[in-house]
């Protein structure tokens, strides 16, 4: 097997020619930056493994951006990067900068608990609280302090349509959540991110543990959210990254090889590492 | 690139000489005899009987202390038992019949003050310890509640005497709980410790992933889910309370009257038990084997009755 250098590829985006923009978000150009997400030079250690290299990402605002790439390469990774997630393991380390709607989030004053409510995160396994369907959507609400019952039920169910549940579940609100099937458990995740009202959705392997039919509707569920919610997706699942994303970020030991739009990276990738990957080569 | 897999499958392949290049030596690795596939051996036969009738003889062995003690129990005590028994007051010594109404209202008393003083404290101390208590101060708790949880009771109740019965001046109601409250304490703390650290990463991470503060997944997200089990320390350490006799001794003292007054002595039922069985009247024995059954009966209905209710509320 050939293990070359590996070449990093310009992996600045072919954004509009013309002077680099600088960081700053003033007036107009705050709106434009919203849900936009950016890494610059970002390194991240476990202890003293370095887990990411060097990496320097832009995720345009409103659109699916996937991550592939084979296991351990660091994707899982990056994407918690962006809501501090990583924050809870113990010796991580982190060098350059993670900016989220053009603020870099790893200054020592961010907020992290703001943060977090600014990018929502859906998780590989659904993990909805072992609380009634109606109290797990609510679960955001109440901790942003909303008491009237009337907004409660008026949101709640909002964000359980946006999630395309609330017809299979609005008989049956109150029972417990963790008797709805895999599918509508994930999918009560979703919702329950969405009704805190984020600008982003970060979903780290959202359908690995859902059957077909499952996934489909996960599937369509990330098209529809893209009209309004910048998500950023973490797949094995090639085919799945081809059918959701607009972009496609391909990850390799920690580095980042390759990103640009979908289509064109699987059908003319420009690095020989991203064809023999997605053409089953390895991984 | 991949070479394909070589048919033998079953052949072990000698460890260590995994090189590509070489080509496979002869098979020297003997197979192992065909599997028999129309049933076990019969040394694998007696093996299992063997090792099933051992797992019931310990099970049974567990089971039959607690059997044997509770038809003793029943034996000697339900002759004893009428509805005088659970209304009445102890009677004078020579006059038959008598009660132990005053004890049964004493030790819930005693088992509540004790409960008003660990559980707050013990569930807090368990909850430290899951979330925060990984540091040194963490280790020293931990430590500390272990070798607490190694104190004689009676050691804890000459502690509650100096801590409690001493500037009070007199022996008081208060005095016991606080001496059953301490013994109640490293249960409590060490099992609701284990019960939080057993609530999945993942409920904490959705918490934390939708913005939620630490204290409020804790609150929110992290007790709700142990209270299951929060709910049985705390129950643990209660029953084990209930029935303590000696720290009782030099607290609660115990009393012959009604009396609800926390800062007065107050009766119960491990120390009227043990009165009685010393005392040289047969009828008062009697009457001590009568009061141990309702004893126990009172530690069933109590933790039934906290059961119930909490899986009410936990529902929800």
């Amino acid at each position: 097997m050939s293990t070359g250098v590996i070449v990093r590829p310009p992996v600045v985006p072919p954004a509009p020619p013309g002077p680099p923009q600088p960081p700053a978000s003033t007036g107009a150009d705050a709106a434009a930056a919203e849900g936009r997400l950016a890494t610059r030079a970002f390194d991240l250690f476990y202890g003293a493994h370095q887990a990411l290299r060097d990496i320097t990402i832009d995720i345009p605002a409103h659109g699916v951006t996937a991550i592939i790439g084979p296991s351990g390469c660091g994707k899982s990774t990056l994407l918690r990067s962006f809501n501090r997630m990583n924050d809870l393991i113990p010796g991580v380390r982190t060098r350059g900068e993670v900016r989220v709607s053009g603020e870099n989030v790893l200054t020592p004053g961010t907020d992290v608990v703001a943060l977090r409510r600014r990018v929502g995160m859906v998780f590989q396994r659904p993990n909805p609280f072992p609380k009634s369907i109606f109290e797990n959507a609510a679960f955001g609400l109440r901790m942003l302090g909303v008491r009237d019952r009337l907004e409660i039920e008026a949101r709640v169910e909002d964000s359980l349509r946006r999630a395309a549940l609330w017809d299979e579940v609005r008989d049956r609100i109150g029972q417990p959540a963790l008797r709805l099937s895999g599918g509508q458990q994930q999918r009560l995740c979703i919702a329950r991110c969405l009704a805190v009202d984020p600008e982003v959705l970060l979903m780290d392997e959202p359908a690995s543990a859902l059957d077909p039919t499952a996934t489909a509707r996960i599937e369509e569920l990330m098209m529809d959210l893209k009209q309004r919610y910048t998500i950023v997706v973490v797949t094995h699942n090639m085919q799945q990254a081809a059918r959701v994303s607009d972009r496609t970020a391909f990850m390799l030991s920690g580095e980042l090889i390759e990103v640009g739009g979908t289509k064109e990276l699987f059908t003319r990738p420009r690095v020989k590492l991203t064809e023999d990957y997605i053409t089953g080569r390895f991984g | 690139m991949t070479s394909p897999a070589p048919p033998d499958e079953g052949a072990a392949r000698p460890s260590g000489t995994g090189a590509r290049g070489t080509p496979p030596g002869p098979p020297r690795v003997r197979r192992p005899a065909p599997l028999r596939i129309r049933g076990p051996s019969a040394a694998r036969r007696i093996n299992n009987r063997a090792v099933i009738a051992l797992c019931h003889v310990a099970a049974a062995l567990v089971v039959l202390p607690l059997l044997l003690i509770v038809w003793h129990l029943i034996e000697k005590g339900l002759g004893g038992l009428s509805l005088a028994f659970f209304t009445h007051l102890p009677k004078p010594v020579g006059e038959p019949g008598g009660g132990v109404a005053n004890a049964i209202v004493g030790t819930l008393v005693l088992a509540g003050l004790a409960a008003l003083i660990a559980v707050p404290v013990g569930v807090g101390a368990g909850l430290y310890l899951a979330e925060y208590g990984d540091g040194r101060l963490g280790a020293l708790v931990r430590y500390t509640a272990d070798v607490l949880s190694g104190v004689p009771s009676i050691v804890v109740g000459v502690a509650a005497y100096g801590l409690v019965v001493v500037p009070m001046g007199r022996f008081s109601a208060l005095a016991g709980g606080v001496a059953l409250g301490l013994l109640m304490l490293p249960t409590i703390v060490r099992s609701t410790e284990e019960v939080v650290r057993l609530v999945p990463r993942s409920y904490r991470e959705a918490a934390l992933g939708l913005g939620a503060p630490r204290w409020r997944m804790i609150h929110s997200v992290v007790l709700p889910a142990a209270s299951g089990g929060v709910v049985t320390a705390c129950l643990l350490g209660l029953a084990r309370a209930a029935g303590e006799t000696a720290p009782l001794l030099f607290t609660a003292l115990g009393s012959r009257f009604w009396t609800l007054a926390l800062d007065r002595p107050i009766a119960s039922l491990p120390v009227y038990i043990y009165d009685y069985a010393r005392a040289p009247y047969d009828d008062w024995n009697r009457q001590a084997w009568a009061a141990a059954l309702v004893l126990l009966l009172l530690v069933t209905i109590l933790s039934a009755l906290v059961r119930l209710a909490t899986r009410r509320m936990v529902r929800v």
